[in-house]
């Protein structure tokens, strides 16, 4: 709903209105940032009296010529990448059998399916994660994966199904006609189109789980988040806010990036229609705390993942 | 039997300190979900606001807070806010990063139930002659408000399980109490880890079971 339908077009003197209070919001915003800077920039004294210097000090920053440093955020930034490519590849196939599951004809396999779902969907990620290392001994890289497989698998399974659900039921029946067996009919006609349906959400979820996989800081996998905090604990908690400020910046570059290229992807290949796309979402709000806003097909596609860490 | 009689015994013993963590994990989901609620109400009104500067700061809140792991806004809030100055004990620090963490979602989700109210409803009343303040308080808030429900519901199960992550920062929470639970407890560890699940499906999945029963209400009505 465009905003502009809710009151006449602003004549001259709200024009006028509009554009002081826009003038002085925007100085107060800078006038924010400046005071951030400047107490971020100030030396501080410590409770026993000892001077610190501020944060923009020399002494805090000159590890960043260090070529060290950077390998290190290097590694880290190819571990996190390492890890989240296999588990989105792992999330994806998990993903599909979760859909199948769930649109079984027989009960026996939809009813358990359904319950192990809720159950992956309804804790929380960090748990699962701990959960894989400490049953199965995988070491901590695979422990992170799995993890990261398991939970986004029954997310994308979920939206999966209710793209399945969302088609006409024409499809189906179409393909039950012509003499295909229910597995081809699934695989054949109604997989490729549920998927393409889907492929918003599906992206929105990968990007989500970029983001996840600095839980596997708690098994001490060596992906971003931890790295930033053993080079902290190697070269002392002065350099903490400079190695800090270098992880956020390489975060937000990697994720804004990442959920562009989704978007974009979404754009050109995602449903045609009109139906679902990251700027139209058909039922508002329907992403949880995803990436992206993302929408949901006819079904009733639920979403109380919210992407966790996302 | 021996096994069945240790499992119980372990059993007695964690539920003290699971029952402490799963009240601290309730207490941080009372606050920073309330704090969260505020504040991306606010981001949300910025965010539709007719003046360009807040829209834009709102805009850009929304995108780094989004973008960036909540491991790293509460790494931010525990461990570089106490740099700053800020004296504040580990709860209320990981109240705040989750707090900062969660409001742009609900922002998002209250900005979004207002887009979905049909363009019509306000073109109509304001064919009627009503003025803006007529229109958006008598037909497009009440219906944006009970649309914003589950989604904003869905926020808060997700809050629910990120409230796990602030165990990692020196807060008692459950899980914290799960991962103590399970290193001293190796024998039985599959039941100390199912346990913790089972305190949080205890909270999510009503949760989630509201939220579908809603929707299901409001997709009728529309």
């Amino acid at each position: 709903m465009s905003m502009s339908v809710l009151y006449d077009a602003p004549g001259p003197k709200t024009r006028r209105n509009s554009a002081i209070a826009s003038v002085i919001g925007a100085v107060a915003i800078l006038a924010g940032l400046t005071w951030v800077f400047f107490i971020l920039a100030a030396p501080r004294v410590n409770a026993n009296g000892a001077e610190q210097p501020g944060m923009f000090d020399p002494s805090r920053t000159d590890i960043l010529s260090d070529p060290q440093v950077w390998g290190a955020f290097g590694g880290a930034v190819v571990e996190t990448l390492r890890m989240a490519g296999v588990a989105a590849v792992l999330a994806i196939l998990v993903g599909i059998l979760f859909s199948f599951g769930r649109t079984a004809a027989s009960k026996w396999v939809r009813i358990p399916t359904s319950v192990l779902l809720e159950f992956f969907r309804g804790m929380p990620l960090l748990l699962m994660i701990l959960f894989v290392f400490l049953l199965f001994s995988t070491g901590s890289y695979w422990a992170g994966v799995l993890g990261l497989a398991v939970y986004n698998g029954a997310i994308i399974g979920e939206a999966l199904r209710a793209g399945i659900n969302s088609l006409p039921k024409g499809q189906r029946e179409g393909g039950l006609s012509v003499g295909l067996t229910s597995l081809q009919t699934r695989f054949i006609i109604e997989f490729p189109q549920a998927f393409r349906q889907m492929l918003p959400i599906i992206l929105a979820q990968l990007v989500v789980l970029v983001k996840d996989t600095s839980l596997a800081y708690v098994v001490a996998y060596p992906e971003l988040a931890r790295t930033i905090k053993n080079l902290q604990n190697f070269y002392g908690s002065r350099y903490l806010f400079t190695l800090f400020a270098v992880g956020f910046v390489i975060y937000l570059v990697m994720n804004v990036t990442l959920s562009y290229i989704a978007r974009y992807a979404a754009k050109r290949s995602g449903p045609k229609l009109g139906k679902v796309t990251p700027d139209n979402p058909k039922v508002p709000g329907a992403e949880g705390t995803r990436a992206i806003t993302m929408p949901r097909g006819r079904s009733g596609y639920r979403d109380n993942s919210g992407g966790g860490f996302s | 039997m021996d096994a069945i009689s240790n499992a119980i015994d372990a059993l007695v013993s964690i539920t003290p300190l699971y029952m402490q963590g799963f009240l601290l994990t309730l207490a941080l989901l009372a606050i920073s979900g309330v704090g969260a609620f505020v504040l991306g109400v606010l981001i949300a009104a910025m965010r539709i606001s007719p003046v360009p500067s807040l829209r834009v700061f709102a805009t850009v809140y929304t995108e780094i807070l989004r973008n960036i792991p909540l491991l790293l806004v509460l790494f931010f809030c525990a461990f570089v806010l106490p740099i700053l100055g800020v004296e504040l004990d580990f709860f209320l620090l990981a109240a705040l990063g989750l707090t900062l963490y969660t409001s742009p979602f609900v922002a998002e989700a209250v900005r979004s139930g207002f887009n979905g109210v049909p363009v019509g409803q306000a073109e109509a009343a304001r064919s009627i002659g009503m003025g803006f303040t007529q229109t958006v308080g008598l037909v497009i808030m009440p219906q944006a408000s009970r649309m914003v429900v589950p989604p904003l519901i869905n926020v808060f199960i997700a809050l629910t399980k990120n409230t796990s992550v602030a165990g990692i920062f020196f807060v008692n929470e459950l899980f914290k109490a799960t991962y103590a639970a399970a290193r001293d407890n190796g024998d039985v560890v599959v039941l100390t880890l199912v346990y913790a699940a089972a305190l949080y499906l205890a909270i999510t999945v009503p949760l989630g079971l509201i939220a579908g029963a809603i929707e299901k209400r409001v997709m009728v009505l529309r």
